[in-house]
């Protein structure tokens, strides 16, 4: 443990760019400012320490811009641009996890006390979208499997089923007229997927805690499977023996699945899921890309559906 | 009124018309088009550039055949008659509806033709949108005065209500490219619906009073 680099993020992001948004900080504290602020100033993201993993893709990441400005969280709104514009009310802190259902220790968790910050790992992942379009994203956070050894699943316990926050006040998208879901957000994986050492919760992206529109403060990803299941803003996990709803499943059952891993050879009604366009390559003329069966993580996970047919599981 | 008109080119005129009017229509409205097309190329179009310039130049279609629908019931309930500028919206949505198709096979696609055919037949709001793309170009294609006389007034006139189909495909179109409606979706389906039904009543009221006529006379 002790010889893993350890890496800051004043060394992964530009030292000056680092350095400026520190000295905002400090500026707006001593203009005060920070007081009439509260509501952004924690939409801001803090530097992290982690280690580096050997899972990571050399893929390049995709641009910090774009990964924090195009985003699907129908809290805040169904436009892409729509979370980074109102995602800044949404008050991360306390937060608190509730573990309950087949667990040895169901209890309400403090986010800091479940995720310890001297286990923190950073991930870079392919990130692929049901819209057919795709990211290379740099995570910062631990293994889920962690957490769950944790609270000690039971012996009868198949599923984990995750729950994203419900507060109209704070999350635009859940008041009005047209909410396109019923909330909260419900995702769920089997056990096994859940204990995979790929899948992790994630706390922070590009060196720093997660912004409000990547699912601050605490999230899942789940990289061989479409964006969708990676369920943001955790409040609930639940280890049930029943596979639990999920919710586009729930909006669209013809088109949406429990178990919604990456295939080019399953097409959704509405996108060919053969190729895909990587965001922040090339600009206008950015050519497709093929996909890759489990978006490239085959040779981890493929066992995990040993005998299964994915078409009809899709 | 020369005054809003750019000066007119002997080209222009040719392309445009002669009318300053029409000319200033033609020109305003291929600015969304541009400006798009300007922000995209100078990587100002957000994080998928691609398609948000396809998206923006359906939306602008869109608008262009709801505009063009509009006319007739603006001049009947008072307003004012632009029935003189219908024929140069009707072609403005069709060329925004080249250009958004443009975008889908060139930059979308790279020119995969077995992927576009593969879309077409297994797509469905693909299939309704490449319907109501096929209904609009015969209209096209017969919107100028030399296929006017050539058609006669009464068979251009039923041709060209294909328009309210081509409409509606195209709205139906968005609503079956959505994971979920927004307002701006249902405002466009609101319309849409209103100015076909706008028209359904006109109709039938003049085929009472015809028929009305017939039986005084
Ligand atoms: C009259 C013809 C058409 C009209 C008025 C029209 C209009 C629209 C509109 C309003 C949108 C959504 C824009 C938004 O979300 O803001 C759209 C999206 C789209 N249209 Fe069309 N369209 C037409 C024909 C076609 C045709 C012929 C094709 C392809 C063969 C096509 C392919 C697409 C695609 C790929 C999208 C984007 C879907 C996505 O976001 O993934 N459209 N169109």
């Amino acid at each position: 443990m002790a010889d893993r680099p350890v890496i800051t993020s004043s060394e992964l992001t530009p030292r000056s760019l680092y350095l400026r948004r520190r000295e905002f900080v400090a500026g707006a504290v001593s203009a005060g400012l920070i007081g009439t602020m509260a509501p952004l100033a924690s939409a801001l993201a803090a530097p992290l320490q982690f280690v580096k993993s050997p899972l990571s893709t050399s893929e390049p990441p995709t641009p910090r811009k774009d990964v924090t400005t195009y985003n699907n969280f129908y809290e805040f709104g169904a436009d892409k641009g729509d979370p980074a514009q109102n995602a800044h009310t949404l008050t991360t802190k306390p937060w608190t996890v509730k573990i309950d259902g087949l667990v040895g220790k169901p209890a309400d968790y403090d986010l800091d006390d479940l995720i310890k910050d001297a286990a923190l790992e950073e991930r870079i992942y392919r990130m692929r979208c049901v819209e057919g379009w795709s990211m290379v994203i740099p995570w910062v956070g631990v293994p889920l499997a962690d957490i769950l050894k944790r609270v000690e699943p039971q012996g009868s316990a198949k599923y984990v089923a995750f729950e994203t926050l419900v507060r109209p006040k704070e999350m635009p998208g859940q008041r009005g007229l047209f909410q396109p879901l019923p909330w909260p957000y419900v995702e769920g994986l089997r056990l096994d997927e859940a204990m995979h050492p790929l899948t992790i919760l994630a706390v922070g992206l590009y060196g720093e805690t997660l912004l409000n529109q990547n699912g601050a403060p605490i999230r899942l990803v789940v990289p061989w499977k479409y964006g969708f299941k990676s369920i943001k803003s955790i409040v609930r996990i639940r280890l049930t023996e029943e596979q639990p709803p999920v919710s586009w499943n729930l909006q669209n059952p013809r088109e949406y699945g429990f178990y919604s891993n990456v295939n080019p050879k399953v097409d959704h009604p509405r996108w060919s899921q053969a190729t895909e366009r990587r965001i922040g390559e090339s600009g206008l003329f950015v050519k497709r890309r093929e996909t890759l069966m489990f978006n490239g993580y085959g040779d981890q996970v493929a066992s995990l559906y040993a005998g299964m047919d994915l078409k009809a599981n899709y | 009124m020369p005054a809003v008109s750019p000066p007119a080119a002997p080209w222009a005129r040719h392309i445009l018309g002669a009318d300053p009017l029409r000319r200033t229509i033609y020109i305003v409205a291929m600015m969304p088009a541009v400006w798009t097309f300007h922000l995209g190329l100078t990587d100002a179009l957000g994080a998928d550039p691609q398609k948000t310039l396809e998206r923006t130049l359906g939306l602008w279609a869109l608008r262009f055949l709801i505009v063009c629908l509009a006319i007739a019931p603006l001049r009947h309930i008072g307003g004012p008659n632009l029935i003189r500028y219908r024929r140069a919206i009707g072609l403005l949505a069709f060329y925004y509806a080249v250009m958004h198709l443009s975008v889908y096979m060139l930059l979308d696609q790279g020119l995969d033709w077995s992927a576009i055919w593969a879309d077409i037949v297994k797509r469905p709001f693909i299939t309704v949108g490449m319907i109501a793309f096929t209904l609009l170009v015969p209209l096209a294609v017969t919107s100028n005065n030399a296929m006017i006389r050539r058609l006669g007034g009464a068979a251009w006139n039923r041709l060209h209500r294909l328009v309210y189909l081509a409409a509606a495909l195209a709205v139906l179109h968005f609503v079956m490219l959505v994971k979920s409606w927004t307002p701006e979706l249902a405002l466009y389906v609101g319309l849409i619906a209103g100015l076909l039904l706008f028209r359904l009543v006109m109709s039938v009221r003049k085929r009472r009073r015809s028929a009305g006529q017939l039986v005084r006379g």
